[in-house]
């Protein structure tokens, strides 16, 4: 019993000395959320997390008539992949819609890759974009406007990060995207 | 002859109405971000600073179908914006519109706003005594990426 415990207690330390690597954002590897999701792609592709392996995912939840922290982000990851250069290719950045009344297939194609052309705009029906905020813990609520078209969605902004392996592990707050290079260059490296 | 008086008229009317708005109501740095292909709206930022206590209460904008006051504040990581039908303007002090605060969104953008571009702005200014003038304002485009918080 005491060499078990022995034993269990070095692995415990080996555990810990084995720690992974540090990141800039916040590391949220082992997550039991944010694992999957099912949504259509901008070009009408149906699309999951499983067609991106291989690559860093970077996903954000948005609208396209948010005049300020929806194009900021995008413009920020935008920058972080030009910075990565060739191994900006092995990032895939997703925008997906939590207004996919206004939000359509054909506005998503106009708006999502006019920031960087490979980026992609997800969508889903109301039940499917309902659950897929569940599984990221996404809040998103309608605020009412002047005119009954003209409402503003509150919503959770931050970037989830998933690696080469489809593995959720860094969370960047609003304002923070910019600094994913580094993070990102270390997932790709299997960090 | 009378429909040329007419046009006299109204163009005395409103030099006059901008001229006595611009000795109460200082306006500085007033931008609008960028914006992509399909992008209906933008926001526009400035700071503002009135002689006299009064409320901006309405803007105008020939580059957008409406153009309105809201406020944006992140609460924890979620970003929540409200409408603001009045923004009082205290005497004498300035009064913020920046990213992640108070900003006029232009809603309904007839054409994507290009960096350098110049976007006029008619803000609508009550006094205490309900008198309603109209400053004039040009905000100048900057990047789409222009920073979120505070430059």
């Amino acid at each position: 019993m005491r060499l078990l415990a022995a034993v269990f207690a070095a692995l415990l330390i080996a555990g810990c000395g084995a720690s992974g690597p540090t990141f800039k954002n916040a590391d949220i590897t082992g997550a039991e959320w944010g694992r999957e999701f099912s949504l259509t792609d901008h070009t009408g592709k149906p699309r999951t997390l499983a067609d991106f392996r291989g690559k860093v995912v970077v996903v954000f939840f948005g609208y396209v008539r948010c005049p300020d922290v929806c194009p900021t982000t995008l413009a920020e990851l935008k920058s972080v992949v030009e910075q990565l250069g060739e191994d900006g290719k092995r990032v895939q950045v997703l925008f997906v819609t939590v207004d996919p009344e206004r939000d359509t297939r054909e506005l998503l194609a106009q708006y999502v890759p006019a920031f960087q052309p490979d980026f992609l705009g997800l969508y889903g029906d109301q039940e499917q974009t309902a659950r897929t905020a569940k599984e990221f813990k996404v809040f998103y609520q309608k605020v009412p406007g002047s005119r009954p078209d003209n409402y503003s969605v509150d919503h959770t902004t931050g970037s989830y990060v998933f690696d080469p392996k489809g593995r959720i592990r860094l969370f960047a707050r609003h304002g923070q995207a910019g600094t994913l290079a580094a993070d990102i260059r270390t997932l790709l490296k299997g960090g | 002859m009378m429909g040329f008086r007419g046009i006299l008229i109204l163009v005395c009317a409103t030099a006059a109405a901008s001229v006595s708005a611009w000795a109460q109501v200082e306006v500085k740095s007033a931008w609008a971000r960028g914006t992509v292909a399909a992008q209906k709206t933008t926001g526009v930022y400035m700071q503002l600073k009135s002689a006299k206590d009064g409320s901006l209460v309405g803007v105008e904008s020939p580059v957008a179908g409406m153009a309105e006051v809201h406020h944006m504040r992140m609460d924890k990581n979620v970003m929540r914006m409200s409408a603001v039908p009045r923004l009082e303007l205290p005497a004498g002090r300035t009064v913020e519109l920046k990213p992640g605060g108070y900003h006029v969104m232009l809603i309904d953008l007839k054409k994507p706003l290009k960096k350098g571009d110049s976007v006029p702005l008619k803000l609508k200014i009550e006094d205490r005594d309900k008198t309603v003038s109209t400053v004039e304002v040009n905000a100048e485009v900057r990047d789409a990426a222009a920073p979120a918080h505070q430059r």
